[in-house]
């Protein structure tokens, strides 16, 4: 079967990618900027098609726990929202980290904190990175730049999330979730049939009981674990890091954004090369694995770095971790909803050569 | 007295009388002498047992004493964060519809911070079990008040007696949620004596039935006790229990499905 193309907005390319790749259920309470994931699953009503579970849950913290059952069972499970909804899903994440579930999560982040704006920003990355609920663990973060990205990931999403048995989440943002492109559609996929030999079904004669926890009372055996997750996130940060370069080669000067800062930082190296300063643009398509390595070697042969995002300055820590003081990193972006310009980032970058 | 009798004189299969349910495992059981967690899971694992439910059997234990409920039935096994486990049910049954899908619960995990799961859960008629342990107290932190603490009764937050003023009155979640339509069967029990054990024991029998028949949301409230946390010897509080529990926490039926009743009308015309 062929893809297929069709113009969607992001949101709705998460929802159709869901169905076509074969999840088994979504579990959501809206949200803006991304109610229309749960609208385009109830119109689309795949239940009655590929008989994926379509709920709408009484609460954020219901549809996490709702997620945590359906992936316990060794299912395809999701859920959507947006930063407000996805502060109060943290208990279920860390509960889902600790007892090893995969699922997807998907963040189409507004500003914050609080109740903040409905617009878009990326000011999310220190909890989608560092953790975001109690206790050592990490997500598998991707980061889409597009429509068809957001479409994209959400199979990715879930052979990562089942390959490690860890969530991870799409951090995307409300420009992305609420744009229309164009995006190339996979073909539908059936559902597995099959689940793996960790998931609660029912326990036959011929195994021992399955006991989906997240709890160890004895300290060494909870250390033990925790040993297992460190372990488990070290293979994650040494064979998952995504990334994408765009005129690095000649550079004197790297930008380093995401998601839609990534989009505006394009257009940004566009106009400072017209003026004749040597830009560059690295885009880290996972935020966890960071792309550290990489940035480090392109330290060595830059004058400056400038992490753009929508936020206070989050990632721009990472930044600064990775190039270890090897050349000056700066942040610069706009907050509260505000998209930056590209003219405001090639002025910045100007004012600190 | 027949001292000479060697034990192995006495281990017959005719002496035998009672013996340990094939789906309780041998681990110790962590509770407090005299504790109703004990009672309760003996005579779910008995239904399960009966049933030959194990390999249909999802089960979802909370937070609470009952935390570890899955290192003594030997199922398979989910454990929720405190309050959830009806979130959980929700998507395994949805996703499995064709299991055998509970969860086990107190008060302070159901009616506490679980009580928009459970009140949903409920409302949308997910066919599930859920058993409700209420000992009125939050045995597992060490004593302090619950949902289900009785007015002036004392708790290591209410070290004065609950004052309901202050505090709040204690909720009674049963009879809250038989108003939802999703519920099917909602009844209250008790596990402190062999009667009451046996009727506990009907009314999951009866729950299993339902399910099995996707009738909805059966929701079986067993009003229990709390040695350590009450502060009294197991004997003092059943009947503490009795007095003072039972008269807040009526035991009896709070939704019967219609053609049940139907049934008992046709039954009794009969007897007549
Ligand atoms: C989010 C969260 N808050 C608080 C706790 C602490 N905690 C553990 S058990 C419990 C109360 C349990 O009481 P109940 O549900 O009545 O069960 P019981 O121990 O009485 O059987 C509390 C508050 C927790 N584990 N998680
Ligand atoms: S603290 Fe109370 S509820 Fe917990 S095991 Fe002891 S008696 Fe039972
Ligand atoms: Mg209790």
């Amino acid at each position: 079967m062929e893809k297929e193309l069709r113009l969607m907005k992001g949101n709705e390319a998460v929802a159709e990618a869901a169905i076509r790749t074969g999840a088994d259920g979504y579990f959501g309470y809206p949200i803006t900027p991304q109610s229309e994931i749960l609208e385009y699953l109830m119109e689309a009503d795949p239940y009655h098609t590929t008989g994926m579970v379509v709920l709408q849950a009484e609460s954020e913290v219901a549809a996490i726990n709702m997620v945590y059952g359906g992936a316990a069972c060794g299912k395809k499970v999701m859920t959507t929202s947006s930063s407000p909804g996805i502060s109060l899903k943290q208990e279920g994440i860390t509960y889902i980290a600790g007892a090893e579930l995969p699922c997807l999560i998907v963040n189409v982040v507004r500003g914050g904190p609080g109740l903040g704006t409905i617009q878009p920003a990326q000011s999310d990355y220190f909890q989608a990175t560092k953790g975001g609920g109690h206790g050592d663990y990490h997500l598998i973060v991707l980061a889409p730049a597009s429509v068809q990205e957001m479409a994209d990931f959400v199979e990715l999403g879930f052979d990562l999330a089942f390959k490690y048995r860890n969530p991870v989440m799409m951090l995307s943002d409300g420009a992305i979730g609420q744009m229309m492109e164009k995006v190339w559609l996979s073909p539908q996929k059936e559902r597995s049939k099959t689940v793996p030999a960790w998931a609660t079904t029912g326990k036959p004669a011929t195994r021992d009981r399955i006991i989906i926890t997240s709890l160890d009372l004895d300290p060494n055996g909870q250390e033990r674990f925790n040993q297992k997750l460190v372990a488990k996130y070290n293979e994650i940060r040494e064979k998952e890091v995504r990334y994408e370069e765009f005129q690095c080669e000649d550079a004197e000067y790297i930008l380093v954004a995401y998601g839609t800062s990534a989009r505006v930082c394009m257009k940004s190296i566009q106009l400072a090369r017209a003026q004749g300063i040597k830009v560059g643009l690295l885009r880290p398509i996972t935020l966890f694995p960071f792309p550290t390595k990489r940035l480090n070697e392109l330290a060595g042969k830059v004058k400056m770095m400038v992490s753009v995002e929508m936020s206070a300055g989050q990632m721009v820590e990472d930044v600064m971790l990775s190039v270890n003081g090897k050349v000056p990193v700066y942040h610069f972006g706009r907050m509260g909803g505000i998209v930056t310009e590209p003219e405001e980032v090639v002025d910045f970058l100007k004012s600190k050569i | 007295m027949a001292q000479a009798t060697g034990i192995k004189e006495i281990i017959k299969p005719e002496n035998l009388v009672y013996r340990k349910t094939k789906v309780m495992t041998d681990n110790i059981l962590s509770y407090c002498p005299g504790c109703g967690h004990g009672t309760a899971h003996r005579i779910l694992a008995e239904i399960i047992d009966e049933e030959g439910l194990q390999s249909e059997t999802i089960g979802i234990s909370p937070v609470g004493c009952s935390v570890l409920l899955y290192e003594f039935i030997d199922i398979d096994w989910q454990e929720a964060a405190h309050g959830r486990a009806p979130a959980l049910a929700t998507a395994i049954k949805r996703l499995l519809p064709d299991k055998f899908v509970f969860t086990y619960q107190g008060d302070g995990d159901l009616a506490a911070i679980g009580t928009a799961e459970t009140i949903h859960t409920c409302n949308r008629g997910e066919n599930i079990l859920i058993i409700f342990i209420n000992n009125g107290i939050y045995g597992m932190t060490g004593g302090q008040m619950a949902p289900t603490t009785l007015p002036g009764m004392k708790s290591s937050t209410s070290p004065y007696g609950r004052d309901v003023k202050l505090m709040g009155n204690p909720l009674k979640m049963t009879d809250i949620v038989a108003t939802l339509p999703g519920t099917y069967y909602v009844t209250r029990q008790s596990v402190h004596t062999p009667v009451n054990v046996r009727k506990t024991k009907k009314a999951i029998r009866k729950a299993v039935h339902y399910q099995k028949l996707n009738k909805g949301t059966c929701f079986i409230e067993i009003v229990s006790n709390c040695p350590s946390g009450w502060k009294m010897t197991p004997v003092e509080a059943n009947k503490w229990m009795e007095a003072n529990m039972f008269p807040f926490y009526p035991l009896g039926d709070l939704k019967v499905p219609a053609e049940e009743n139907a049934q008992k009308t046709t039954n009794s015309e009969k007897n007549d």
